[in-house]
């Protein structure tokens, strides 16, 4: 686990020298232009298009850095021959996949709370306070960031065995997929066939539910979330990226470098 | 029977390819092959041979299809085996966003060392290959040369028994390359097991207290390089001298270059030769063995490994 950790802290230097973090000044930038626009536009929803905007551009963003970062952890240092004389060190396949992840996901924690605390800033400006309801806005942004360490294990299982290119595809599509998990589940089920019927049952639970973390039209209306989901959302995103992440190790372990 | 360093057992690679990967390339056979402890082991062949893959095979890059191979009596699937090698891989590249004090810092954490350890093994690395005042800038402004020495660097840092470089003098100009061969030579003096791969032929007669040829994937021969050369004895070579418009019976066989001329001939044949062109008014300069170069050698076996390849082709036509 230490070599998982040395592996994260030098995947997190990457990500900052590589200035992956420069994406906080478009998001300074949105969120100002944004506040300046929701005092002459909007009265009395100020809170609603701030945090629905902010919101959503913290997710895209993140969205962003997780497919594109998320498929390049282990592609890029293939394609580079990076990896060979790091694997000839006392370090197994798996620590150094695990490490990745961690490096990435940690990437993504600092840039993500960044993105909050603008967000949170933005709100003051709007509001001249904050409020104890508003709190949800954390819990938002850190449904965000589970949702983000779901979607970098799915795009590191998928460049463990496939073009960075078809990876790229493969992960943004199961991430649409994703968002629609509980339609599936609620489908009529009575007009399909009785295999039918178990097959999209069993697929709406082996597929990822990101719909779960969408809590963003409770943040906006500064509306509590359940504990209950809470836990329920941080449980399930570990479960699943530890499956994840077992399956990218079975398939690494067994990959002929080139 | 002496200690081994390296010891590989019938080791097979095998490479599907084609739409369906029914099609299977094969890029080594059977290898069977010991590098005994302590020895600089020169591994040779022309490129594609198998060498590199020989070396991934060994550092776990890649996985056999057939065999198995030791190293310091560990299965090369023993992750733990990497703590006493060092590894140099063919035209490394390294992270470009480091420096490269920052990098071989990085490596040198995957071995339990001390920071103190670890901050004076850099130091001492950077100097030992003559990086010590580009040791700030970042890799991605080092030329080729510059890779390879912080190559050969992150491979012995953590003072490993056995070095496995693969193709360490590529890239590098003369200089570098003597560089090269010094510290390879050191780490011998040092008691380490040296394998490295080449297909630069003199560094390897000049380094190696045995090679090892291969072409087309298969073990062509092991031995000290002058048993292996010893082996290929091409008979005797006469350096002599024709003055005037003389000529004489063996001439036609003769390569001239400038006013002298070569001739071999078979050791049995020596002294016959001689008379003869002595009674055609010839001056003998020298008589010298003639041996066959590792390079002949070498450069045999690709020939009839090529006319092998060749004769499979029109039969399968």
């Amino acid at each position: 686990m230490r070599r998982a950790g040395v592996v994260a802290l030098n995947t997190f230097r990457e990500a900052v020298r590589d200035r992956v973090l420069y994406n906080l000044v478009f998001f300074a930038l949105l969120m100002m232009v944004a506040a300046i626009a929701v005092g002459q536009i909007s009265i009395g929803i100020e809170q609603i298009v701030i945090v629905s905007l902010g919101l959503s551009a913290i997710s895209v963003i993140g969205l962003l850095i997780s497919v594109f970062l998320g498929v390049a952890l282990v592609s890029k240092e293939m394609d580079k021959r990076t990896l060979y004389a790091l694997l000839a060190k006392p370090v197994r396949r798996w620590e150094f996949l695990l490490g990745k992840f961690e490096g990435l996901v940690l990437t993504l924690a600092v840039n993500t709370a960044a993105m909050a605390l603008g967000l949170l800033l933005v709100m003051l400006y709007v509001k001249h306070s904050l409020e104890r309801s508003d709190a949800t806005v954390l819990v938002a942004v850190y449904f965000i960031l589970l949702k983000l360490a779901l979607v970098v294990a799915l795009a590191l299982l998928f460049s463990c065995f496939t073009t960075p290119l078809l990876a790229i595809l493969f992960t943004a599509g199961l991430y649409i997929v994703g968002l629609y998990v509980q339609e599936l589940r609620t489908l009529p089920l009575e007009l399909l066939s009785p295999a039918m019927t178990v097959f999209t049952k069993w697929l709406s639970y082996l597929l990822p539910n990101f719909e779960n973390f969408n809590v963003m039209a409770m943040a906006a209306h500064g509306r509590a979330v359940p504990g209950t989901l809470i836990l329920q959302n941080t449980l399930y995103t570990v479960v699943y990226c530890t499956i994840v992440l077992v399956i990218a190790s079975v398939v690494f372990s067994r990959r002929n470098l080139k | 029977m002496p200690d081994l360093a390296i010891e590989i057992e019938n080791l097979t690679k095998e490479y599907p390819f084609g739409f369906l990967h029914l099609k299977k390339k094969t890029s080594l056979e059977g290898l069977n092959m010991q590098v005994e402890t302590g020895e600089v082991f020169g591994f040779i062949g022309p490129n594609g041979a198998g060498k590199s893959t020989t070396i991934k095979l060994l550092m776990g890059l890649i996985f056999p299809t057939a065999g198995s191979a030791r190293i310091l009596g560990k299965a090369i699937s023993d992750v733990e085996m990497h703590r006493d090698v060092g590894y140099l891989p063919e035209q490394p590249y390294f992270y470009d966003y480091l420096t490269a004090a920052e990098l071989l810092d990085y490596f040198a954490r995957f071995h339990d060392l001390t920071a103190a350890d670890r901050k004076e093994r850099v130091q001492r690395m950077l100097k030992k290959v003559g990086l010590e005042t580009a040791q700030k800038i970042q890799l991605r402004k080092y030329s080729k040369g510059m890779l390879q020495r912080v190559g050969l660097a992150q491979a012995i840092l953590h003072d490993p028994k056995v070095v496995i470089l693969d193709e360490p003098m590529s890239g590098l100009d003369p200089v570098g390359r003597r560089e090269v061969r010094d510290i390879i030579l050191e780490l011998k003096r040092e008691g380490k097991t040296v394998m490295f791969s080449t297909h630069i032929l003199s560094d390897a007669e000049m380094l190696c207290d045995r090679v090892g040829v291969i072409v087309g994937g298969r073990l062509r021969g092991v031995g000290a390089p002058g048993q292996i050369v010893d082996m290929k004895t091409q008979g005797m070579e006469i350096l002599f001298e024709l003055p005037g418009a003389n000529s004489a019976p063996l001439l036609s066989k003769a390569t001239r270059t400038g006013d002298r001329y070569r001739l071999q001939v078979a050791e049995e044949e020596l002294y016959g030769a001689i008379e003869q062109l002595r009674g055609a008014g010839a001056r003998i300069l020298s008589v010298s063995q003639v041996k066959a170069t590792l390079e002949e050698f070498f450069m045999n076996l690709v020939e009839a490994d090529r006319a092998q390849a060749a004769a499979v082709e029109v039969s399968e036509k």
